[in-house]
């Protein structure tokens, strides 16, 4: 059967982004000292979207320094049930300008709409409204700890989920009584300025969020700064493994949610069509730019081949273009070098003699698009099973026992994340236990919710983000 | 008229994989009492000891996590026992390294009342610590797990700083390398405690030595997953963070924490979170709503 599909495009119109932004200090929208821009464009047809300002040193120092004032000032002595009353402000905010933020998002990131719509943006408020709650009920969290508040904590979050990760950031450090610095991946800016935006007018005392702009050097000036009490990173393990080091000898707090390269097992007592799905799901989820997506397929050698015709099968429906269209399973890649990054690993796996299946998809003739692939045949030591591509690239090895499956699963430098499909209840309590990672997914795969904790083993970096868990990442507790 | 009877002096060795090996090349360190005379010669550990020790601590990591928390409470407290029977051999050690005599059999107590403290968490902790989280449509809960071995740099406090630092790893399923600066034949004496309390080979891993000649490799070994520092100055505690950075250790600078008063929070910041998501069948897979 070939089903066609009539384009259902979302209106661009609706994101109403402006032709210029500045960076987000002591509760004003500012120019760059030195007034230096940059472009953000939309990935998935090379256009120009916005100008936004390049912060200099001198702009971090302001904001943090806002930040620390602001900290020290208002919101220090306001109690956690003021605190919260903003938060869960935030959070109503963010619902209301739902539409607008999830086509803004689609267009900077090239995400499918119907990801933007259905997924990030609802719960960031998700995330703003769950430690909303937790602001005036701290001492519950930690007994006989005393928690209080770090101070100024700076924030870097990547490009995949931005306004996202901005709320899975600044709601648990507003919560636990810290003042915030921003700084959003240059590739996708907008959202976290339209977050700004609604900081703004929620009247959120000004100071307490900052958003800075721009690229690395604005992230180093942040954690090479004194005032940060806190530095908190989603990103690369390079990257990660660098902030870790930049902050060496000093006191400064430190959380890195850092890269995967998750297993995903599927046993041959399964529910096979289901596992299909949630294979699926768990790979080109966000054009695989997720960093605990399920890039590693184990299958048990009994329903190997079996699998992967289902799965060739399955694929061959994937709509691949218009992020805008809400018939898109699969949007633009983000960027340009992390397009030129997925062909490179595509192509390394090519040359280790690995089979490449790609979706016979016909993709838009500008922007960065890949159709859905698969390595088949991978062995355990291949570049593409142990280092993570951040596309939408599935390696696939097969496995006989239940065993040799944790054995392969774990063996690689990262723990973030793993998925493993069977029936049988008694098998997958045994495998979730074994598995070295942060979140395991059984008989499902790449769900979150922000009272569930999030983070990894390893190389995968530490800390929790969500849940009780993750207010331990924003407080001095007294041990 | 008979001679004085002359004294038979121990060798103090080193305690990797639950046995007594000599520093490697047989290197030693003199450890002399007040006066300057020459008490015994502990052992020197080296890189290769270091290695030996991480390695030990690897292998026996996942039989200690997957013991169950009242095993590991028995085996803790049997080691408090097993300190109780040297008390005094223990305190006289201290005072021979330069304790004074009363703090020295309370320094041994209290290490003793530690041990009990952590014994008491080992089947606790997780029900402290895990949630079970509001999630709809799944069963969704978060637990402790150790993180694996934990190079640890032991405290300038006796018998108690050692135990202070290392319960609260092993209480927890961790595997250790305590590495013993100071107090030498105190660290070797209480390892002949772990040797008889029941611990399975390898779960502690004792060295004394030189903390400059050894830092560097605890905080670059790929299979230390932890580290725990309790002192030492600014520019080690730099190179180890440093270091560190490699695997993405965790590095826990207790130099300020109270570590000599357990705490429960102690015993946590040497686990991870992991959290589990059991999809629940639903009426319409189910067929039910058929």
């Amino acid at each position: 059967m070939d089903f066609k599909f009539a384009p259902a495009p979302e209106s661009a119109d609706i994101a109403d982004i402006k032709a210029t932004y500045g960076l987000f200090i002591d509760g004003k929208f500012v120019k760059a000292t030195g007034g230096k821009t940059f472009t953000t464009y939309n990935p998935a047809n090379s256009k120009h979207l916005a100008k936004i300002a390049d912060a200099s040193a001198a702009d971090t120092v302001k904001a943090l320094k806002a930040a620390q004032s602001a900290g020290q000032g208002v919101w220090k002595k306001m109690s956690g049930a003021e605190r919260g009353k903003y938060l869960f402000r935030i959070a109503r905010m963010i619902q209301e300008r739902a539409r607008e933020l999830a086509v803004a998002e689609s267009l900077d990131g090239g995400k499918p709409i119907r990801e933007s719509r259905d997924f990030d943006v609802p719960m960031a408020a998700a995330h703003f409204f769950y430690y909303a709650g937790w602001a005036d009920k701290l001492e519950y969290a930690f007994p006989g700890a005393n928690p209080a508040p770090l101070g100024v904590v700076a924030q870097i979050v990547p490009w995949n989920f931005p306004l996202l990760m901005a709320a899975w950031k600044i709601a648990p450090a507003l919560a636990c009584g810290n003042t915030v610095v921003l700084k959003p991946a240059e590739q996708t800016s907008l959202t976290a300025l339209k977050l700004a935006e609604i900081i703004q007018d929620c009247d959120l005392p000004p100071g307490v969020v900052n958003v800075v702009t721009g690229g690395p050097e604005v992230g180093k000036s942040l954690v090479n700064s004194d005032i940060p009490a806190k530095i908190a990173f989603t990103g690369s393990t390079e990257v990660g493994k660098y902030i870790q080091k930049q902050v060496a000898g000093t006191d400064k707090h430190l959380t890195l949610e850092l890269g995967g390269k998750a297993a995903h097992i599927v046993l041959e007592d399964a529910a096979l069509n289901q596992a299909v799905e949630g294979v699926v799901n768990g790979i080109f989820f966000n054009q695989g730019h997720v960093c605990c997506a399920g890039s590693r397929l184990l299958l048990q050698e009994s329903i190997a081949d079996g699998f992967i015709e289902k799965l060739k099968k399955r694929m061959r429906t994937l709509v691949v273009g218009d992020p805008l269209d809400k018939n898109t399973d699969i949007g633009a890649i983000n960027n340009k070098e992390q397009f030129k990054r997925i062909q490179h690993f595509i192509n390394s796996g090519k040359e280790e003699g690995l089979t490449v299946f790609q979706c016979p998809t016909k993709l838009p003739d500008n922007g960065y698009f890949i159709a859905p692939t698969l390595l088949l045949n991978a062995a355990q030591s291949s570049r593409v099973v142990q280092e993570e591509i951040f596309g939408p690239v599935l390696s696939i090895q097969t496995f006989r026992t239940v065993d040799e499956a944790i054995e392969k699963a774990n063996n690689v430098s990262y723990g973030l994340s793993a998925g493993v499909w069977s029936e049988k209840g008694s098998r997958i309590f045994n495998i979730t236990r074994q598995l070295n990672a942060g979140v395991v997914w059984a008989n499902t795969y790449n769900k979150f919710d922000p009272a569930s904790p999030f983070g990894g083993y390893k190389e995968s970096g530490f800390g929790r983000e969500g849940g009780v868990h993750g207010l331990h990442a924003y407080l001095k507790i007294n041990i | 008229m008979t001679a004085a009877r002359i004294e038979v002096l121990k060798t103090y060795k080193l305690f990797i994989n639950g046995q007594f090996p000599r520093a490697e090349s047989g290197r030693v360190m003199s450890v002399r009492d007040s006066k300057g005379k020459l008490i015994a010669n502990a052992g020197k550990a080296s890189r290769k000891d270091l290695r030996e020790a991480v390695s030990a601590a690897r292998t026996a990591f996942s039989g200690w996590m997957n013991k169950s928390g009242y095993n590991r409470g028995q085996i803790l407290y049997r080691l408090a026992e097993m300190i109780a029977t040297k008390k005094l051999q223990l305190a006289e050690e201290l005072i021979s390294q330069g304790f004074q005599r009363t703090k020295a059999l309370q320094n041994i107590e209290a290490a003793i009342d530690v041990l009990v403290y952590y014994s008491g968490w080992c089947d606790k902790y997780n029900q402290v610590v895990s949630t079970i989280n509001p999630v709809a449509g799944v069963h969704n809960f978060s637990s402790a797990e150790p993180q694996g071995v934990v190079g640890i740099v032991a405290p300038k406090e006796g018998l108690l700083g050692m135990v202070a630092v290392l319960a609260p790893v092993i209480a927890g399923g961790n595997t250790a390398v305590l590495v013993c600066e100071y107090f030498p034949l105190t660290a070797i004496t209480f390892a002949e405690c772990i040797a008889t309390s029941d611990m399975s080979a390898g779960v502690v891993n004792i060295l004394t030595g030189e903390l400059k000649e050894l830092h560097p490799h605890i905080a670059s070994h790929q299979e230390i997953q932890a580290v725990l520092f309790t002192g030492g100055d600014a520019a080690t505690k730099k190179s180890m963070m440093s270091a560190a950075s490699a695997n993405v250790k965790r590095f826990n600078d207790w130099s300020r924490v109270r570590y000599l008063s357990p705490k429960l929070y102690h015993l946590t910041a040497f686990q991870e979170i992991k959290t589990t998501w059991h999809s629940v069948e639903s009426g319409i897979t189910s067929g039910q709503k058929y």
